[in-house]
């Protein structure tokens, strides 16, 4: 049986907590381990600031819609998208160290964590159009069995 | 609420950060730690992530941003109170290759002052 939300915001960055807080909220209802939870907050929350600062590049009338699926299995998918700019290169937007912010103050490390944090995620991008970031993490079974 | 409590010992600026440091947060951090260093014209910085809850890696970029200003004085950072994960984070964007670790805020300033101590040593012979 399949556990579902959704919900929209502004694309105000004030919002990145309530959507790390309300996604570990709702895979709460799993029993994870706190690592765990951690680790969907921070990929939650990188996938939510690059909506935010590259997507609709700080505007803050964007909406950002996240869904969250948890299915039988333990497998918690969170779907992130926008509708701004979109990503011209999406491989390059990927690789450690890239980014189109201000070299000095961002690391252009955000996919990286969420690769490293998650164990799949896609990225779905067209210029003009918008960015949708889905992201898989297995939880744990070990404590249930 | 993400704040900072800055104590200050000779030129080197303790920084402790309390709360959440994700890409809302960082924007105030950076300022008030350069506005800090500024004020109390400190060569050192020491980043206490004791209090901090949640970092994403915007922390990293916050961190980055203040090893370039401090590289100016000819200053070094030093990184200390990591929890397991933000030291997870770090490590990932290869921080401690331009940042020191340490396990204690004093075990980072007795570094610092060590590290002087032998420099004027090293002059006089």
């Amino acid at each position: 049986m399949e556990n579902k939300m959704k919900v929209e915001f502004s694309s105000r960055p004030e919002n990145e907590s309530f959507a790390r807080g309300t996604a570990a909220a709702f895979v709460a209802t799993l029993d994870p381990t706190m690592e765990e939870l951690t680790e969907i907050k921070t990929g939650v929350s990188e996938a939510v600031s690059n909506a935010i600062i590259h997507g609709y590049e700080n505007n803050v009338e964007g909406i950002v819609v996240m869904e969250c699926i948890l299915d039988e299995d333990r497998r918690v998918t969170i779907i992130i998208s926008d509708a701004g700019v979109g990503i011209p290169d999406v491989a390059k937007a990927r690789e450690p160290m890239f980014t189109t912010g201000k070299p000095e103050e961002r690391s252009g490390m955000g996919f990286t964590v969420m690769e490293s944090f998650m164990d799949k995620v896609a990225v779905d991008s067209s210029p003009g159009k918008g960015t949708t970031i889905t992201m898989l993490k297995y939880l744990d079974t070990g404590h249930d069995l | 609420m993400t704040t900072i409590d800055f104590q200050l010992k000779d030129d080197i600026l303790i920084a402790c950060i309390k709360g959440d440091l994700d890409h809302h947060s960082a924007a105030g951090l950076r300022e008030e730690i350069d506005e800090a260093m500024q004020a109390f014209y400190a060569k050192h910085l020491v980043l206490d992530f004791n209090g901090v809850g949640f970092m994403d890696s915007s922390g990293i970029g916050v961190i980055m941003g203040r090893y370039n200003k401090v590289k100016e004085k000819k200053g070094k950072i030093y990184i200390t109170g990591c929890s397991e994960y933000v030291r997870r984070i770090l490590d990932m964007a290869g921080i401690f290759t331009i940042t020191q670790l340490e396990e204690t805020r004093q075990s980072a300033i007795d570094s610092i002052q060590g590290n002087v101590a032998m420099q004027m040593r090293m002059e006089v012979i």
